[in-house]
């Protein structure tokens, strides 16, 4: 074999390999969500025609995911990205976009998706303050947690799929129809399985589970961390400890990668119940999907008020 | 946009409603509590909508500029059993003198500059053992976003991607000095000049990025190529050559890879050179090879990214053409010519205890050959550096480390150092 025979091979080789310049795998649309919970509506909103995948775990902390070199590949090949926004990701998410070097999902492009846009965002801050924590100058970027906000998001969405896709586009607005009719039904069952404990008092270890308490009329009465990202103090947890006996509050929320033992050590004192939740699917068994998630998330909080009430 | 959603969420609540008919009556009965509900919905979206412009209105106008301005500043403080630290901490960001340093102040500022270009610059001040300030314009550069064919490129003055804590800036480094090998055959300020890198992401499943940085050969941050401060390295006075044919610029390519070992495991390996003329005579070269390695494990269940622990090296060599030169310390002596081979490496590892704790430990050894002369930047050394890092939050840190140092012909040296770092205004992310 000749040189440049050899060379013509090796460049076809090269060629061949997947690029963003083929077409996505398999004809189907490459979706990629920073988050896990993000991936799972997105995979309500467009299978069977897409690939979704999410790229932080679903047991870590979103806030402090690594800039893995595997996720600049990923986002390079992706036709969509969806962000939960508000800067929950702002510690990792920049130096990947910048070295995936994908128009795509540029921002403001069709195939960039910020779910919070058009949300309506609590604890926006009045003034910006590191001295009261890490306060995202947005607000709390954990809206996920209400059901109407997830109704926003979807809608959004299904529009870029089918922006992007159009011969799918039907497919996405079938999607989103079935999913809102289902998201109808739960949500009527969910705020039916909560409604005895209107104003049921719960604890959380960070400002994680606002947006769920306000649509499901529970009231966080503390959080274990005394500001946004900062450890909790002794001094902090002795206020939460007063506050959770005089207020009645005996449940606790705490996601898989928080510090639980310091949640336990409180529970002790209060006589409450530690409750392990995740926000994202699949961060505790049996928990995959969005409907499942929810389903435990309402089932555990009605059981736990229950039980303490 | 929020029209549109409310029109989708009306039409498809009256796809519903026109469709639902299910048989058994426990099912009708929550369909029926489900429409009663959705149209609730439809109410509350509709009111919120009004809110929501206001408020991300005011959102744009308090927190969004276009561009993000940082703020850091790292002071040291310790002691040393030598008493010209300035001898034994060589690098421009290391602690200077026994007592206070303010070695490195940095002000960032980065953002889009239009859809084809992003921004970036650094502007460093920092006070030397006299306390006199100094300024420089560390990092000036623009970056493509969008060129076709995975390809990027970066002009401007930057810090040359070579190995792996080249590119980074004081304030992330592990260790409150720079490494000796970096210092050896960087210089102080490590291998930055002006000039244009084009890179690859290769289209292979995993990543492999390739990059290649053409750039001004000359000046103190090209320290092993046309440095007027070379005179360290090989011991004659500097030949003032100019630039006079496209050899003469400084090239430095450079291949990484990296793979996921498990999920909590990632792999990034690198390899770099850098080729030049250099300026201890008219026609002679320099080339520099980098090894590097850097593996990081994080729990699954990471809490605000810890525990972890990682591992970074870094292994460099050098050849160095000494043309035949006139000796820096005498005239009247002449140095004949001779190829100067230089190699060291640094290996560290951390170890993130618990939430915004850090043990660190790096081990360093650096060495040159014989040559006609001596210079101390190229007899043996080896350093040994325990640290803890506490970080009370993101935007703050305080350091302790200790340096076991061994210097051939001088001796052993004990240093203990405290780091304080502030930062305020934008916290750029960190890169893996």
């Amino acid at each position: 074999m000749t040189t440049i025979v050899r060379l013509q091979l090796a460049a076809v080789a090269l060629f061949a390999l997947p690029g963003p310049a083929m077409p996505s795998f398999a004809g189907k649309l490459s979706v990629v969500a920073t988050t896990p919970d993000l991936a799972a509506l997105a995979r309500e909103i467009c299978s069977p025609a897409c690939e979704v995948k999410a790229l932080a775990k679903p047991t870590e902390d979103p806030h402090f995911v690594d800039a893995k070199p595997s996720h600049i590949v990923t986002l390079n090949r992706a036709d969509v990205l969806i962000e939960g926004g508000a800067e929950l990701e702002i510690g990792w998410l920049p130096p990947l976009l910048e070295s995936a070097r994908n128009s795509k999902i540029a921002a403001g492009a069709p195939g960039r998706i910020v779910a919070s846009h058009g949300v309506q965002m609590l604890e926006i801050p009045a003034t910006f303050d590191r001295s009261r924590g890490d306060v995202h100058p947005y607000g709390n970027p954990h809206f996920l947690l209400d059901p109407l906000n997830v109704k926003l998001i979807v809608a959004q969405m299904a529009d870029h799929f089918a922006q992007i896709d159009l011969k799918s586009a039907e497919l996405y607005r079938a999607n989103l129809a079935k999913f809102n009719a289902a998201l109808d039904a739960k949500l009527a069952e969910w705020q039916k399985q909560l409604a005895p404990y209107r104003g049921g008092k719960i604890v959380t270890y960070h400002k994680d589970f606002v947006y769920l308490a306000e649509r499901f009329k529970l009231e966080v009465v503390e959080t274990l961390e005394p500001k946004p990202g900062i450890a909790p103090s002794p001094a902090h947890l002795a206020k939460v400890i007063s506050t959770m006996k005089a207020t009645g509050a005996r449940v606790i929320l705490v996601q898989p990668y928080q510090n639980r033992k310091t949640a336990e050590t409180v529970a002790r004192q209060t006589n409450a119940v530690v409750l392990d939740i995740g926000q994202q699917p699949g961060a505790i068994k049996g928990t995959e999907g969005y409907f499942a998630l929810m389903d435990f998330m309402v089932r555990t909080l009605a059981t736990a008020l229950g039980e303490k009430k | 946009m929020r029209a549109l959603i409310i029109a989708m969420t009306v039409a498809v609540l009256g796809v519903q409603q026109s469709s639902a008919q299910r048989p058994d009556s426990t099912r009708a009965d929550s369909a029926a509590r489900a429409r009663a509900d959705s149209i609730r919905i439809v109410r509350e979206l509709e009111a919120m909508t009004a809110p929501v412009a206001a408020a991300q209105a005011q959102q744009v106008r308090t927190a969004g500029a276009y561009m993000n301005l940082g703020f850091v500043s790292l002071s040291d403080f310790g002691w040393s059993t030598e008493r010209n630290v300035g001898s034994l901490q060589l690098g421009d960001h290391d602690p200077q003198v026994r007592g206070f340093t303010i070695p490195n102040v940095e002000l960032a500022l980065d953002g889009a500059v239009d859809p084809y270009f992003k921004g970036f610059s650094n502007i460093v001040y920092k006070l030397d053992k006299k306390a006199e300030t100094g300024l420089e314009l560390e990092e000036a550069y623009v970056l493509t976003t969008s060129l076709p064919g995975n390809l990027q490129i970066k002009g401007g003055q930057f810090f040359t991607e070579f190995g792996r804590q080249n590119t980074q800036h004081p304030h992330s480094w592990s260790f409150v000095d720079q490494p000796l090998v970096l210092n050896r055959m960087f210089g102080p300020d490590g291998l930055r000049s002006q000039g244009a890198r084009v890179s690859w992401l290769v289209p292979t499943s995993w990543y492999t990025e390739a990059m290649v940085s053409v750039l001004n050969s000359a000046g103190g941050t090209a320290f092993s190529f046309r440095s007027d401060e070379s005179a360290e390295i090989h011991g004659g006075v500097p030949d003032e050559r100019e630039v006079a044919r496209l050899q003469d610029f400084l090239l430095v390519p450079r291949i990484a890879t990296s793979i996921d070992l498990t999920d909590t495991q990632t792999l990034l390996l690198g390899a770099s050179a850098a080729f030049g003329p250099n300026s201890s005579g008219p026609r002679a070269r320099t080339r520099i090879y980098g090894a590097d390695v850097y593996w990081k494990w994080k729990s699954a269940t990471a809490a605000q990214g810890f525990p972890f622990v990682s591992m970074q090296t870094e292994f460099l060599y050098r050849r160095y053409d000494a043309a035949e030169r006139i000796s820096a310390d005498d005239p009247a002596l002449t140095l004949s010519a001779e190829t100067l081979s230089d190699r060291g490496f640094y290996s560290q590892v951390l170890w993130g205890i618990k939430p915004r704790y850090v043990a660190g430990l790096r081990g360093e050894f650096a060495s040159g050959n014989e040559a006609v002369f001596d210079s101390d930047l190229r007899a043996d050394r080896f350093r040994l550096s325990p640290n803890l890092t506490w970080y009370p939050t993101e935007f703050s840190k305080l350091r302790l480390q200790y340096n076991y140092d061994h210097r051939q012909g001088i001796g052993r040296d004990h240093s203990v150092w405290m780091q304080f770092e502030f930062l305020l205004g934008a916290h750029a992310a960190h890169k893996f």
